[in-house]
């Protein structure tokens, strides 16, 4: 044993924050997804769609998605420093303050406070919020970094300095804005810039909220939990370095189409198709490394979390790109499609890596051992069926209307009308609650067996007082 | 001496730093400093007062959630909205509102598509128009007055021009008055153009009769039609309502008989003020049907109201 104390406290508060958070947001987009079919499911003023789907995706990529980043960077930093974090009670305030800072956020959106930026809706009161809640993360991190016990700084800390450092600038460039009131205020950009701006912005939050810090829990749990080392130090060095690189050129691939200047959109879809060999570098990395013993799909119930989230990963970053081609842009762009790639990334990738650190995570901070395998197999193949019930519901209705919207008569004129196109969606989007019912099950599972696990570590901890 | 930048965390922040600024200042920066981004159309004007009102209230909403703001250039997206989006349209757009999924329809010819009490009644109850609309209802938005100072501060704020009456003017408005006032803007700036029709619905020369008149089985389907697309404007019996009579035939203003293909061609390109058609000037109001029926249904349709006119 070292002759110091890691700050278990702040990163359990952050694990549990981050799983009520994301409880909530679940809860909200399983509501939306009926509003989709059932209209009377909207209760205005402050529960219509409108107001719910900017909650749904805020409360799960702030609450669920940083909050489970912030006490997960902690816990690996610490380890990867081999010291405590240099600022603990800052770590501390730094929790509470998020804490604040989501449930504001929330009211503020369920009030209507919304700058109509995708993934950047909240209004700049809380802007200011985040950037403070940000920069003391990144005064930690990079404090303890610097501080440090263990001269190499390996894989997960590359990825740890560079969402701090890209997550900083996107957030602040995005957000700037003219005030005009205390909840009120307009983006400094305009119209094609403005477009240009957002996407920038809103292509690399996913990159950087939804992929770096994932693939630092990644390269640091996946040998952790199968006591294989990483199988290429040398690719995940030409994977991280090519992947920052590329990705701040890709946000236009959201544009395809739109009066952005096309130079400006093609250049986007090139670096695009780019990004599938830094993306791949990691998924390959991890299926090699497994791969020098796959007995451990069997033997260490945690592996099968890793190797499903990455290899969805690489689905993720084969589709993606896909998309981004002109030729298939126009025939899934703005249908039910893309929800249904997003959902894979996000309920495939991103939950199934971050549920598998906290389950990592959890029995080491309480000194005991996981309460229910069975239980977390359980939650698996739930959340596996139930997203792949949401994504595969969401690519066929998605190309269904992309079809229909383009389908002409016989004489050139339209087949369907908008109405037509959008009802066949119903079957579909029904199917698609069923799938989201599903996978709560399954998180619900996880936070039982969570909680549980929490409750062994405490009465074992009293027994042994 | 490739492996020392990650033992010293400092020089490795700084070339991250760089390493992504790259892409940044190519693709984001630098456009942002030559004029290709920043073009306006001629006839682009500011928001009003009331307009910028009702635009608050359409990013309050999250109106941008389900419904985009940029027509594609491509065919058949012309031929179902108008023209496609310019660059230009965009200038007084803070933020752009070209959203990102199509749960309804695409938004950016819909200014002057419909007339006001179009929307008024189809913000109220979506589905009194499309049965199986999944639009939420914004009947409530009628109950909430706006607040002139509030606004006033935003067209400070952005720097449009305003007149005191112009304020003024917004105490007495609703937010719904504000957001049908925006609706109506958007894309205003673009000239209207015909869309756009692979062969004429009927031609221009010599008269097409209806196929189905009289035909009993047509009349029915036509009132089942007309209910569901008709009665909303025109009333359950075509007694009028937003829209005109249609039993006595005075809503042509017409000299003895109008033929068939004229009610076809009213029902399928829609009016617009001032349309002169066969010697008749139309009020306007009228939307065209094109896109929700078909030719058989128009036709339809026009069998049912030939068959309870003059009774």
């Amino acid at each position: 044993m070292s002759d110091y104390q890691y700050d278990n406290e702040t990163v359990k508060g952050f694990i549990i924050s981050s799983i009520f958070w994301g409880v909530v947001g679940i809860l909200v987009g399983l509501w939306i997804s009926i509003q989709m079919w059932a209209p009377s499911w909207n209760i205005p003023p402050y529960f219509t769609f409108g107001r719910l789907r900017v909650v749904h995706t805020n409360g799960l990529a702030f609450g669920l998605g940083i909050g489970a980043i912030f006490g997960i960077c902690y816990y690996i930093t610490m380890r990867l420093t081999k010291r405590p974090l240099l600022f603990p009670k800052l770590a501390r305030f730094h929790l509470y303050l998020f804490n604040a800072a989501i449930a504001l956020a929330a009211l503020s959106l369920f009030a209507g406070m919304n700058q109509s930026l995708e993934y950047a809706e909240l209004e700049w009161p809380l802007d200011v919020g985040v950037v403070i809640l940000w920069v003391i993360f990144a005064v930690n991190i990079f404090g303890t970094i610097i501080k440090r016990k263990e001269e190499q700084m390996y894989i997960s800390l590359w990825f740890i300095i560079a969402t701090v450092i890209t997550v900083a600038v996107l957030y602040i460039v995005n957000n700037l804005s003219i005030p005009a009131g205390l909840f009120k205020s307009y983006h400094l950009f305009a119209g094609v810039n403005s477009a240009n701006v957002e996407w920038w912005y809103g292509h690399n939050a996913v990159g950087f909220i939804f992929t770096t810090p994932i693939l630092a829990m990644f390269y640091y749990f996946l040998p952790k939990s199968t006591g294989i080392p990483i199988y290429s130090h040398r690719l995940s060095i030409i994977a991280f370095w090519s992947l920052v690189f590329a990705y701040l050129w890709t946000g236009a691939h959201h544009l395809i189409y739109t009066p952005l200047p096309d130079w400006i959109q093609t250049l986007a879809i090139v670096f695009t198709i780019f990004l599938i060999a830094p993306s791949w570098g990691s998924v390959v990395n991890g299926f090699y490394t497994v791969g020098t013993d796959w007995s451990k799909m069997q033997t260490n119930y945690l592996t099968k979390f890793f190797i499903l989230g990455i290899t969805f990963y690489g689905l993720q970053t084969i589709q993606g790109p896909t998309q981004g081609l002109r030729v298939v842009s126009q025939l899934i762009h703005y249908t039910d499609w893309v929800p249904g790639h997003v959902h894979m990334g996000t309920m495939g990738w991103v939950t199934m890596t971050v549920a598998a650190s906290i389950y990592y995570i959890i029995p080491r901070i309480y000194d005991t051992e996981i309460y229910s395998e069975k239980i977390a197999n359980t939650h698996f193949y739930l959340v596996l069926i139930g997203q792949l019930i949401f994504s595969i519901t969401m690519w066929i209705t998605g190309i269904q209307q992309g079809a229909l919207w383009k389908a002409v008569n016989p004489d050139g004129s339209l087949k369907y009308t908008f109405m037509e196109t959008l009802v066949r969606n119903y079957p579909f989007w029904k199917m698609r609650t069923v799938g989201g019912v599903i996978f709560t099950i399954g998180m619900l599972f996880f936070i039982y067996n969570i909680f549980m696990t929490i409750r062994k570590g405490k009465s074992l901890a009293a027994a042994k007082a | 001496m490739t492996g020392e930048i990650y033992r010293k965390p400092v020089m490795f922040a700084i070339v991250a730093t760089v390493v992504i600024l790259i892409g940044t200042a190519i693709t984001m920066f630098i456009p942002m400093l030559t004029p290709q981004m920043h073009p306006r159309l001629e006839n682009l004007k500011p928001f009003t007062a009331l307009q910028l009102a009702g635009r608050d209230i359409y990013q309050r909403e999250g109106c941008n959630n389900c419904h985009t703001q940029t027509v594609r250039p491509l065919k058949t997206e012309v031929m179902r909205y108008g023209e496609y989006s310019k660059a230009g349209e965009f200038a007084y757009d803070h933020p752009f509102l070209w959203g990102s999924k199509r749960t309804g329809p695409d938004l950016a010819r819909v200014g002057g598509k419909y007339p006001d009490a179009w929307h008024y009644r189809h913000f109220e109850n979506p589905q009194a128009f499309f049965a199986e609309s999944n639009m939420p209802v914004y009947e409530w938005l009628k109950d909430n007055k706006l607040d002139p100072a509030k606004i006033e501060a935003h067209m400070k704020a952005l720097g449009f021009p305003y007149i005191p009456e112009d304020i003024e003017l917004l105490k007495d408005k609703t937010e719904l008055d504000a957001l049908v006032s925006y609706v109506q803007v958007i894309g205003a700036s673009v000239t209207k153009k015909a869309v756009p029709m692979a062969t004429p619905a009927v031609t221009e020369k010599e008269h097409i009769s209806n196929p189905f008149a009289g035909d009993p089985k047509a009349i029915a389907a036509g009132k089942n039609i007309f209910a569901k697309n008709c009665a909303v404007c025109h009333g359950e019996n075509a007694q009028g309502d937003i829209g005109p009579n249609l039993t006595d035939k005075a809503f042509l203003y017409a000299e003895g008989d109008v033929p068939d293909d004229d009610y076809f061609e009213i029902i399928n390109n829609g009016t617009t003020p001032g349309m002169i058609e066969e010697g008749r000037t139309a009020k306007g109001g009228m939307i065209p049907f094109k896109d929700t029926l078909s030719k058989d249904e128009i036709w339809s349709v026009v069998a049912y109201i030939r068959s309870i006119q003059g009774k």
